[in-house]
């Protein structure tokens, strides 16, 4: 028996049932649920996430653009899920605490992260990009759906501090099929954990479509674990900002856990090293271009009278500079000295790793007496 | 002095750990109003309350894998597996998670979680209930291993891995938990050895057993009847199997110039054939005959019935001597057979 793999989540009519406020067209569209947690955002706001998103994109194309040079050994593209990722994480407070997966490049921006950061995992440098109590935000996780059980932790640290802060996971459509997805809402239900998970469906997992992971909707499964969901167009950064501050009030006022599927689209591979060529058609890629979340931001505002061609100007501008920054900083990184491949692997003396550090250190002054 | 079972120890010594460190938490299936299947968190949480001594869902690497996030937080979590054979589930977190964030951070993050194991064999239980995994831990950089033996031990390294800012995998021998001693619950901890120390428990100086866990018991039988044989036997609780303290190790082997290494866990790639290269390494020239295992055989873990013809037993520790010894034994003659091979 072979697995059936249609995926019945991601038919045309599916998508219209999720919730949104912009249109692809860039229509804007009535929401009763959503619309009062935007209330507050004006033009001056949509510009500046309009602004965020395509900063992203550009990060993200120069991250692509390093590795193609040989100057990054991998790169994650998050190209198509602006959207999600800066409508989420501009609704954060920055007392909140991220666990993200490895492709969160837009949630990073929105916590501060300086140009280097986004590619020194990358590059090979170092295991973790930057310090996580600096942007908090836990080093990007590779291990599919293991931070989620980190943020629920960290969640009941939170409970049990009495503090006034949210611990929020992201991840996508494929981690939902591991059994740590699954025990983190299971904890995070059962101890009302101050935890928001945000399932970025970007409709693949490397090859395998959303189908194989899911013959239901995955915003579904939540309210089974005793969890509340949304499921909103994830190509929407105002319906992404919506859900998420819906979300966060939620967790933040003592009810629990929140959890949002973000419907979106991952346009390019799965990292550098995929070929999406050989598993899905162009058709599907032409389809979800008509629903960038920045065409869709940009023909809202246009409409509205609210964008100017110089503002697209300091936009692409300001994009180029992050883009250069991080080039820069990429380049520019200086690799540390043979022997700290032995730093920190503990926090305090262990006798065998220092024998083995001792002996390396040896060899290595043979060669200077040589 | 009081004397107590080890179970009671380590109850002792989870108190006062509590009581030394606020952010000290214990988390783990049934260990609340239980108290633990084995009774070890027996009225910590009376004492502490739910919100320190954590009841969890039957998800053991949901149990670890929110212990690091309390870690990151600033919590140093105590996880209790039920059973050695249910540490598998947890697998991925320990070694991939708990292991490698120091690492991975530069030192930020730090994961100062024990993970409690009651462990290895000698009880007759149900499958899954009885294994010695620890050589997989030892072989994941970024963890320290622990394995006691007795309930002064028990007591003051528990309280040892808890305050250490490294992870620790810590096995508590089931058979010995009923086991009495004499624990001090006074002394200082910081007057105590480190727990990454080996300890002599019996000096001799025919040959040396190294071992550790409920085998230290055993190798001290076998050195009591080898005396009645006129050999003299040294006996060394490795205490710590990562790190090994080979100083102490090998300043027995360079007295005695020969080794016998016992432990309950299959043989393959296991702590006694890393102890007995890192020997032969050390002390190769003090070696007067080449070093012997005595383990559990390479096979899945017997059923209760079988399973005393798994563990080391003394007649087999005492038959490796003699092979150190090169006295009569099973193998004698066996060269023959071993062309064969």
């Amino acid at each position: 028996m072979s697995p059936h793999t249609s995926p019945i989540v991601d038919t045309q009519n599916d998508l219209e049932l999720t919730e949104r406020i912009l249109a692809p067209d860039g229509t804007r569209v009535p929401n009763p649920q959503l619309d009062r947690w935007i209330a507050d955002i004006d033009f001056q706001t949509m510009r500046e996430l309009h602004r965020d998103m395509v900063v992203l994109r550009r990060i993200d194309s120069e991250g692509v653009a390093l590795q193609r040079q040989g100057q990054l050994g991998l790169w994650a593209p998050c190209n198509g899920q602006e959207a999600a990722q800066i409508g989420t994480g501009r609704a954060l407070a920055p007392r909140d605490f991220v666990f993200p997966s490895y492709r969160e490049t837009g949630v990073m921006y929105t916590r501060g992260a300086e140009p280097g950061d986004y590619v020194r995992m990358w590059r090979g440098e170092d295991g973790a990009a930057y310090d996580p109590s600096r942007l908090n935000i836990a080093p990007l996780q590779i291990i599919i759906g293991a931070q989620t059980l980190h943020a629920v932790g960290y969640g009941m640290g939170i409970l049990h501090d009495g503090a006034d802060e949210v611990a929020v996971t992201y991840f996508g459509d494929g981690a939902t099929s591991q059994g740590d997805v699954n025990e983190a809402m299971i904890f995070a239900s059962s101890y009302r954990a101050p935890v928001v998970f945000v399932c970025q469906n970007n409709h693949w997992a490397i090859s395998e479509p959303v189908g194989l992971q899911s013959q239901y909707p995955l915003a579904g499964r939540a309210p089974g674990f005793g969890i509340p969901s949304l499921r909103v167009d994830g190509n929407d950064v105002l319906a992404c900002m919506a859900a998420m501050r819906w979300a966060l009030d939620h967790t933040r006022s003592g009810k629990g856990p929140a959890y949002l599927e973000a419907v979106t689209y991952r346009m390019g591979p799965h990292t550098t090293a995929d070929d999406p060529k050989r598993y899905r058609d162009d058709a599907e890629l032409a389809q979800w271009r008509e629903r960038d979340p920045i065409t869709r931001l940009e023909a809202y505002l246009r409409a509205a009278g609210e964008l100017t061609d110089e503002h697209l100007v300091s936009v692409q501008k300001a994009a180029d500079d992050v883009a250069r920054e991080m080039r820069a900083a990429c380049i520019g990184m200086q690799t540390r000295p043979a022997l700290a491949v032995f730093d920190r692997v503990y926090a305090e003396p262990h006798s065998g790793l220092q024998r083995q550090r001792d002996d390396y250190a040896a060899y290595l002054a043979s060669f200077e007496e040589a | 002095m009081t004397t107590m079972t080890m179970g009671k120890a380590l109850n002792a010594g989870l108190r006062q750990a509590m009581l030394d460190d606020e952010k000290v938490v214990l988390m783990g299936e049934d260990i609340g109003t239980l108290g633990g299947v084995f009774r070890i968190t027996d009225g910590l949480k009376d004492e502490f309350g739910a919100k320190r001594v954590i009841d969890t869902p039957l998800a053991e690497s949901g149990i670890v894998g929110t212990a690091v996030g309390l870690a990151f937080r600033g919590y140093r979590p105590v996880v209790e597996i039920q059973f050695d054979g249910f540490i598998y589930p947890a697998f991925d977190q320990i070694v991939s998670q708990v292991a490698k964030l120091h690492y991975r951070t530069q030192g930020r993050v730090k994961m100062p979680i024990t993970i409690r194991v009651p462990w290895a064999g000698g009880i007759g239980a149900a499958e899954h209930h009885s294994e010695s995994p620890e050589a997989y831990f030892v072989h994941t950089a970024g963890l320290r291993v622990i394995a006691v033996s007795d309930p002064q031990d028990a007591y003051r390294c528990l309280r040892q891995a808890i305050a250490s800012d490294d992870p620790v995998l810590f096995f508590e021998p089931k058979r010995l938990y009923h086991h009495k001693g004499e624990v001090d619950l006074e002394a200082p901890l910081a007057d105590a050895p480190p727990m990454g120390l080996a300890r002599v428990v019996r000096q001799g100086a025919d040959a040396t057993i190294i071992t550790y866990g409920a085998m230290v018991s055993t190798a001290l039988d076998a050195a009591a009847a080898a005396e009645d044989e006129g050999v003299s036997l040294e006996v060394i609780d490795l205490r710590s199997i990562s790190p090994v303290d080979y100083e102490t190790v090998s300043a027995s082997v360079r007295r005695t110039g020969r080794v016998v290494v016992a432990h309950e866990a299959s043989r393959e790639a296991g702590v006694a054939a890393e102890v007995i290269a890192s020997i032969t390494e050390y002390c190769f020239e003090y070696l007067e005959a080449a070093p012997v295992r005595v383990t559990g055989h390479d096979i899945p873990y017997p059923p209760a019935k079988l399973e005393k013809f798994h563990l080391p037993d003394l007649d087999r520790i005492l038959d490796a001597v003699d092979r150190v010894l090169d006295r009569p034994h099973s193998l004698s003659g066996a060269d023959a057979k071993g062309d064969q091979r």
